[in-house]
């Protein structure tokens, strides 16, 4: 047996960017539909790809508030930048997705259900993110560990292969640092690749399950040296200190049960313009709606599930009406639920840090700023009313 | 929703208008036949020449009401109609002839018509709705085809039809398209407008032109000031509210603000 295929997880190896092409390879080989970041309208965007040709060679993005541009970098780095418009919940729980459809054609006995089927080929997600893999995480236990298994996200996410890469440019909206959700993955993933540019372009690759070493050793790599391993670290060490933004998560949820009344979600509520950008983004938000429709022409019908956002009324519409009709009740049901009841609900915090709502709300809103402005003020007007 | 025994009468009425909106019916290929088996096409002027009478059991109705003689047809469609649904943004707002609402019409007649002593018009533009009740409006300039042949099939199947009111941001991140307005720099009025269109404006690289008319709660405030930080003059974001729905009350009233 070639010494390769008894690598074990924990292992670490080396390949050189040509090794880069053969994993897209050995992954579209192995049946496997490929998914990683590519440069589209201005973004680096997350879509299937069949080579490593496709990957974002040189490319990064700058990222503040309300603001993403792409720039070329000055090396030939792959994976120099930070999460994009996109996540991995796109292909997970897409925005639309049919569940199933039924049909009654005339005459032929009771209707027929047929559930959709599962997808053709497993998903391999290329380039997910540390804070990505604790973002898959917390909706797996949300749609997958609890009383109801979502059937179709089961479906894409039990086989799916998963290549993390490790942040060494974190963006201007990133704080996974304060959330401990990165800059380096721990576990979740079959292979985690640190790009390494200096003393030379290659990846640092650390086993994470047997399927991951399987797969590897078709991509032929050398053992990493004791150099190796200590650049790798030094890439997201200094990460670390790199983070455009951070948050100081001491007792969120108290914080945010004893405030719901703060002036803060008012003022919010003036620049809110309740389009739902924020939760369309964010990794975690898992909230969907299902529409049933039907044929004209032959009765059929069929039901969809689709991304629903607590900022719209329609979402919080009962029996009277809307329960949170003003733009600053919308906020803090976003605002409290990812970073207070969330933690009841779930266990974690509903925030893993990766900063896409605070880059892609056209306004510029930053939870961010919005926490450390009510802990600023924290408990005035609540106690005030209490008394 | 079936009248018993025969199939529900449908009728589609113009007033002022270019048409486009009923074209988007008879674009509905694929599903026409299905529909015109289900109901009973008692007027539609633009695709045939039959007429049956009233009363209707759904009225689509496009157009503004622009002229004395149409604020009275509308409240004789209404009588004669179970169902009255709106179709477009010169029904639902008052379409792009709404900009005489902010202008003198008599001093445009005579630079549009060569004989303006023919012209009798209104000194406005105004929705259907404000001259009679309105069960249900389907934005646009023109109309999606989806959301027409949802709302006939709900009809036809006594379901309510699922018209968001969400804005058009939802739409498209759901399409995956890139912000134009974070990523380019773009103005863009998604966030004010409701969704419907599929956001194809973004989706082609341009900010959104608002033609389906104000969302559910459009913080025009909010978007001035980020028009204004991309760099936007007042005017212009004026000029884009007052387009195909300057007479929609959100953009009306803002675009009044800003020329204030
Ligand atoms: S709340 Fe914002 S920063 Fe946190 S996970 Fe969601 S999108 Fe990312
Ligand atoms: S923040 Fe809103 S959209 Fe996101 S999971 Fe919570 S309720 Fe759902
Ligand atoms: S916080 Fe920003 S992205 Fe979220 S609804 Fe408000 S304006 Fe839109
Ligand atoms: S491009 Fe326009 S419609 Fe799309 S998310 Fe941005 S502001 Fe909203």
């Amino acid at each position: 047996m070639d010494p390769e295929t008894r690598m074990l997880p924990g292992e670490v190896r080396v390949f050189d960017p040509a090794g880069l092409e053969r994993l897209v390879e050995a992954l579209v080989e192995a049946g496997y539909r490929v998914l990683g970041p590519t440069v589209r309208d201005g973004a680096i965007v997350l879509d299937e790809i069949a080579s490593a040709g496709e990957l974002p060679h040189g490319w990064t993005a700058e990222q503040d508030a309300a603001r993403y541009r792409l720039r070329r970098r000055d090396d030939d780095a792959m994976f120099g930048w930070a999460v994009g418009p996109h996540s991995w919940k796109q292909h997970f729980l897409p925005a639309r997705a049919r569940l199933w459809r039924a049909a009654a054609p005339a005459g032929q006995g009771p209707p027929t259900i047929e559930e959709e089927p599962p997808p053709e080929r497993p998903l391999a997600l290329l380039a997910a993110r540390p804070c990505d893999l604790h973002a898959i995480a917390i909706q797996d236990r949300v749609l997958l560990e609890g009383r109801y298994v979502e059937r179709d996200y089961a479906l894409r996410r039990r086989d799916a292969f998963v290549v993390v890469v490790n942040c060494g440019v974190p963006g201007g909206s990133c704080f996974c640092a304060s959330m401990g959700t990165g800059p380096r993955a721990e576990r979740g993933y079959d292979l985690a690749l640190t790009e390494v540019l200096d003393g030379g372009h290659r990846f640092v690759v650390e086993v994470g399950s047997a399927r991951g070493a399987e797969l590897l050793a078709a991509v032929g790599t050398s053992p990493a040296r004791e150099e190796d391993l200590a650049a790798a670290h030094a890439v997201t060490d200094e990460a670390v200190f790199r983070m455009g933004r951070s948050l100081d998560t001491a007792g969120l949820p108290e914080l945010l049960a004893a405030n719901l009344e703060h002036p803060r979600f008012a003022e919010v509520a003036e620049r809110c313009l309740t389009c739902g950008n924020c939760t369309a983004v964010c990794p975690t938000c898992f909230c969907t709606s299902v529409e049933d429709v039907n044929d004209l022409a032959d009765g059929s019908a069929e039901r969809w599930r689709v991304w629903d956002t607590c900022f719209s009324i329609d979402y919080s519409t009962i029996h009277g009406g809307s329960v949170r009709r003003s733009s600053r009740a919308r906020y803090r049901q976003w605002l409290t639920h990812k970073f207070g009841t969330w933690v009841d609900q779930f266990g974690t915090s509903g925030c893993v840090g990766c900063g896409r709502c605070i880059t892609w709300c056209p306004v510029g809103i930053d939870v961010t700023e919005e926490l450390a402005a009510i802990r600023a003020r924290d408990g005035e007007v609540d106690r005030a009313l209490a008394r | 929703m079936t009248s018993v025994g025969s199939k529900p009468k449908l009728a589609v009425w113009k007033f002022a208008s270019c048409d486009g909106c009923q074209l988007t019916f008879l674009d509905c290929e694929d599903e026409l036949l299905a529909m015109a088996e289900g109901m009973e096409i008692a007027y539609f002027p633009e695709a045939t020449s039959a007429e049956v009478e009233g009363p209707y059991d759904v009225s689509l109705v496009e157009g503004s009401i622009t002229t004395a003689h149409d604020a009275e047809r509308i409240h004789e469609i209404r009588e004669q109609s179970r169902l009255l649904v709106t179709i477009g943004a010169c029904a639902t707002s008052g379409g792009i002839q709404a900009l005489r609402n902010v202008a003198d019409v008599r001093e445009w007649i005579p630079l549009v018509y060569a004989t303006p002593g023919f012209i009798s018009t209104l000194e406005t533009s105004t929705p259907i709705a404000d001259h009679v009740q309105v069960d249900l409006e389907l934005r646009g300039c023109p109309i999606s085809k989806s959301q027409l042949v949802e709302t006939v099939s709900a009809l036809l199947n006594a379901r309510r039809p699922r018209i968001p009111t969400t804005s058009v941001c939802v739409e498209c991140k759901a399409r995956g398209t890139p912000c134009v307005a974070v990523a380019e720099g773009t103005p863009c009025l998604g966030p004010v407008t409701q969704s419907g269109c599929g956001a194809i404006c973004p989706a082609y690289g341009r900010g959104c032109y608002g033609c389906f008319g104000p969302m559910e709660s459009p913080n025009m405030a909010a978007l001035a000031r980020q028009w204004r930080e991309l760099g936007v003059e007042n005017a212009d974001l004026v000029r884009a509210l007052r387009t195909f729905n300057a007479n929609a009350p959100a953009f009306r009233d803002a675009s009044a603000e800003l020329t204030r």
